[in-house]
This record gives C-alpha cells, sequence and structure tokens, in this order.
C-alpha cells in the first residue's frame, strides 16, 4: 500500500508570472521567478512572505484566476488551467467575499451544486460543515446580518461543503479577534488530524509555527527558504520570525 | 448544465430580494392601470392610445430591468470580489456567462408575463374580449428580443469597467435601434459611397429587436395573428444573435485575468 504522506498534490513547476505596468507599457513586473514546490498529501503547509512577495499571485494561478505566463501548476496531477482539477479544493479568501442577499445554508446549497454534490449528501454536509463552525443557529439568517468572525466561520464552511482533500487558506485570521483566530486555529488543527492537506498562507509567524508541518518563504518572486519546520528552527538556531526576517534580509 | 441552472437560481434570488427591481414593477403597473381607466369625451376609440402607450411603457420597463440588472451582475461580483470564491469552484468561465445569462433572461421572462397578463386583463375590461394568441406571440419575441439586448449587456459588462456606462451605451443603441433601425436601409440609399455602404453594412449587421417591438400594432389593432412559422424563424434569428453576444462575452471573459 502507498504511503499517503508521499503522494504530491500540488506541484508547482518553474512557475514564472509577469504583470504589464500600467505606467511603461512596454516593461513588466515579474511577480513570481521559476518558483518550483510541491505539497504532499496530509501536511500543513504554510506559505510565508512580506506583502508583494508574490503569495497571492501563486494562488491566483494555483485557482486558474491569473494565468502562468511560464511553467505549470498540477493539482492532483491536473493542470490548473482544467476547471476539473479545482473539483477537490475548498478555497478561504483573506477577506470574506460573499452572496449577502444568501443565508448560509442556502450560500453552502449552491455551492453544493457546483460540485455536483447529491441532493440528500449535501444536506448532510451542510449540516456538518454548520456545526462544526457553530453556526447551526444562525443558518437561516441573511449573510449581510453576520459579524466578521461569524462571515469567516462561513467561508471555512464554504470550503469544506466538497470534503476537500486540500484545503487553501489565504490569511484565515486576518482581521479576527482572539477568540475567532482560537476558533479558526482549532478547526485547521481538526482539518489535520483528519488528515486534510492544508496549503496556508499567513503572516502570524507563531500561528504557522505551532500549525505548521512545512514553510516556504517567498521574497520578491523568489523562493528564499523552503522546508520542515524543525529542520529550519535547528539550522537557524531561532525562531520562525526571526529566520523569516534573516531570509528577507531584514537588517535591525 | 446543472452548474449553470445553480448560477442562474442565485441571479433570480438577488433580483426578488432587491428591493428597486419591485419599485419599477409596480410604477409601471400603476401607469398602465391609470392609464387604463382613462376615458376622455366617452371616445370608445381611446383603448387603442392608451393600449400604444401602455405597451411602450411595458418594453421601456422591461429594457431598464433587463439592462440594469444585467450590465451589473458580473462588475459588482468583481468589485464585492464574490467571483474569487465563486471561480475557485469547478465552475468555468463559460458556464458563469451562460448562468448569469440565464438567471437574467429568465427574470425578465417572468416579469413580461406578469406585464402582459396585467395588460391583458386591462385591455379586456375595456374591449371585453380576449385576444391571448396575440398576446402569446408578442410577448414571446419580445422576451426573445430581450434575450439579445441581455447578451449585447452582458458583452458590455465585460468591456467596459463601470456598470453605468455600459448601461448608458446600450440603451442608447437599443433606442436607435428601435427607433431608427428600420429606416436605415432607405436613409443609406440617400448617402454617397462610401458611407452608404458602411451604413448599409450596419443595416444588415444588427440585430432587428424593431420587429418584435412593432408586434405591439396586432394587439392595439385587433389584428389577425402571424403565421407561427415566421414567428418562430424571427425567434431563432434573435437567438443566433443571442449566441453571438455570448460567445464574444465568453471569448473575452476566459482571457480576463481576476485578480
Amino acid at each position: 500500500m502507498n504511503n499517503p504522506v508521499m503522494t504530491t498534490i500540488l506541484s508547482i513547476q518553474n512557475l514564472r508570472v509577469e504583470y504589464p505596468l500600467r505606467d511603461h507599457k512596454r516593461s513588466v513586473k515579474v511577480a513570481v521567478k521559476n518558483l518550483t514546490l510541491s505539497v504532499s498529501a496530509g501536511e500543513v503547509f504554510g506559505f510565508l512572505g512580506p506583502n508583494g512577495a508574490g503569495k497571492t499571485t501563486t494562488m491566483n494561478v494555483m485557482l486558474g484566476f491569473v494565468n502562468a505566463t511560464d511553467g505549470d501548476i498540477l493539482l492532483f496531477g491536473t493542470s490548473v488551467r482544467q476547471p476539473i482539477a479545482r473539483q477537490r479544493i475548498g478555497y478561504l479568501p483573506e477577506m470574506t467575499y460573499y452572496y449577502k442577499f444568501l443565508t448560509a445554508e442556502e450560500l453552502l446549497r449552491f455551492y453544493a451544486r457546483l460540485f455536483e454534490v447529491p441532493r440528500l449528501e449535501a444536506d448532510r454536509r451542510i449540516d456538518a460543515a454548520l456545526k462544526l463552525v457553530e453556526l447551526e443557529h444562525a443558518r437561516k439568517r441573511l449573510i449581510k446580518t453576520y459579524s466578521k468572525g461569524m462571515q469567516q466561520r462561513v467561508g471555512i464552511a464554504q470550503a469544506l461543503i466538497n470534503n476537500p482533500d486540500l484545503l487553501i487558506l489565504d490569511e484565515p485570521t486576518s482581521g479576527l479577534d482572539p477568540l475567532g483566530r482560537m476558533k479558526v486555529r482549532q478547526i485547521i488543527q481538526r482539518l489535520k488530524d483528519e488528515g486534510k492537506t492544508v496549503f496556508f498562507a499567513s503572516h502570524e509567524l507563531g500561528e504557522v509555527e505551532t500549525v505548521c508541518d512545512r514553510v516556504a518563504i517567498l521574497h520578491e518572486g523568489e523562493l528564499r527558504a523552503e522546508g520542515r519546520v524543525k529542520d529550519l528552527v535547528s539550522h537557524y538556531q531561532c525562531n520562525l520570525e526571526q529566520i523569516f526576517l534573516q531570509v528577507i534580509g531584514f537588517q535591525n | 448544465m446543472n452548474k449553470t441552472l445553480a448560477v442562474a437560481g442565485v441571479v433570480i434570488k438577488e433580483l426578488y430580494r432587491r428591493k428597486d427591481f419591485y419599485v419599477l414593477f409596480i410604477l409601471t403597473i400603476m401607469i398602465c392601470l391609470v392609464m387604463g381607466s382613462m376615458n376622455v369625451f366617452n371616445d370608445r376609440e381611446i383603448i387603442r392610445y392608451v393600449k400604444e402607450i401602455c405597451l411602450l411603457l411595458i418594453w421601456v420597463s422591461s429594457l431598464i430591468i433587463a439592462i440594469t440588472t444585467t450590465a451589473r451582475q458580473i462588475p459588482a461580483e468583481k468589485e464585492q470580489r464574490t467571483l474569487l470564491p465563486l471561480l475557485a469552484k469547478p465552475l468555468s468561465r463559460t458556464q458563469l456567462v451562460v448562468g448569469k445569462f440565464l438567471g437574467c433572461w429568465i427574470v425578465c421572462g417572468l416579469a413580461l408575463i406578469c406585464f402582459y397578463t396585467f395588460f391583458g386583463f386591462l385591455a379586456a375590461s375595456r374591449e371585453h374580449q380576449w385576444h391571448l394568441l396575440n398576446y402569446l406571440q408578442a410577448a414571446f419575441l419580445h422576451w426573445m428580443a430581450l434575450g439579445v439586448v441581455i447578451a449585447f449587456a452582458l458583452l458590455g459588462s465585460l468591456v467596459f469597467a463601470a456598470p453605468s456606462s455600459n448601461a448608458t451605451i446600450c440603451f442608447s443603441i437599443v433606442a436607435a435601434i428601435l427607433c431608427i433601425g428600420r429606416y436605415l436601409d432607405k436613409f443609406a440609399l440617400s448617402l454617397p459611397e462610401p458611407i452608404r455602404s458602411i451604413v448599409y453594412s450596419i443595416y444588415f449587421a444588427m440585430p432587428h429587436v424593431e420587429i418584435p417591438f412593432d408586434m405591439r400594432k396586432l394587439i392595439i389593432h385587433d389584428w389577425p395573428i402571424i403565421d407561427w412559422r415566421y414567428v418562430w424563424l424571427l425567434g431563432l434569428y434573435l437567438l443566433a444573435y443571442i449566441a453571438f453576444f455570448l460567445v464574444g462575452a465568453c471569448l473575452i471573459f476566459r482571457r480576463k485575468a481576476l485578480n
């Protein structure tokens, strides 16, 4: 039997993304330079970097929002250019971008239809997802009446509606109060225990150190460091925050 | 198809939960009601004028509903960034565009059913007769014409950044076609070359939505119904334009970066 931990489910191969600069029509900005990395099944992978490092661009390519200039990203062995590659992923954006005129239940049912989940199974998953994020009591309320924390939890519920094998979380705790952060962390921990693979971009380095198995640090579009958190900590002899600052060349 | 219908379902839900949609709807019905109860000098023929004005009002209202709802569909998704979690699902951009089109088209169809039913009752109360087939033909072709307008507005929403500029351009073009479309070929004859050829090309290339617009006369003058073969043929002609604009919209949307 194959070891599931060794199965590569996300593979970024020589990814290069260029944007034309608005002010200079002929020149381009290279957002990501020849990025290569892979994530194995069951891992919680932290994707780190300062603002403008190319994290969001990489995730945008991963989700098919932006086309790569060169290279490719494979999800479960399928190029992200194919919509079917997104069948087994759950995505939580940085901010809560959901239809405010729908209730949480309607939103989840809509997303379940997009994954072609059968109706009875969708009912079961909606119940389970809302229970997990503790929103059962508010399932019939319009999302526009929710607090920010509740909206973020709807986001987690929608990311789980297809029972994904890979979860892509873009700063899932950004803007949440300490209680909200703790709840999101608990959910990620629970998903990790269930054997889900999580690809996780965050600026909260303490949180990343606690939750992640492996991290990659990106700076100016280039991969500057990659490895297991434990290995990096023992190699640099300091915590992840100090490693991060060293890697991006911050001089105090 | 299931995914496309799911997107269309959300568009319909959004529209029936919006209040501005009802304002226009109720306003049109109220004006029709007032017009319908008009009685000047006990002139029995006045009903023709009333019918003409009511049908014009229904056309204007349906065009406003079609253009304003369609023009903001994709720009609003981009602005509120609801497009990101949506396209992170296994949903192609073509399915999204077609779903948006279907949602808006179905909503317009439902609005037309209400408008024409109300208008039918109003006219029947004055004329004591019910020309159901005339209404059916006029409403069907009206709906097909709105399909062309919706597909065109959807294409425009992917070209122009602001929904307001798109809506203004759509209104201007549709109003121009409705008002001068039928005279354009005759007008071209009076022009020197090469303008004549250009105007002629425009005449043959543009969707002739003024033909369904003229179907109002069937109802106004109680003329007999048109042979259904011509109605289906005209429906197919309009369907070809719907397909053309939707393909254009899909091709543009496929190339757009969403960052």
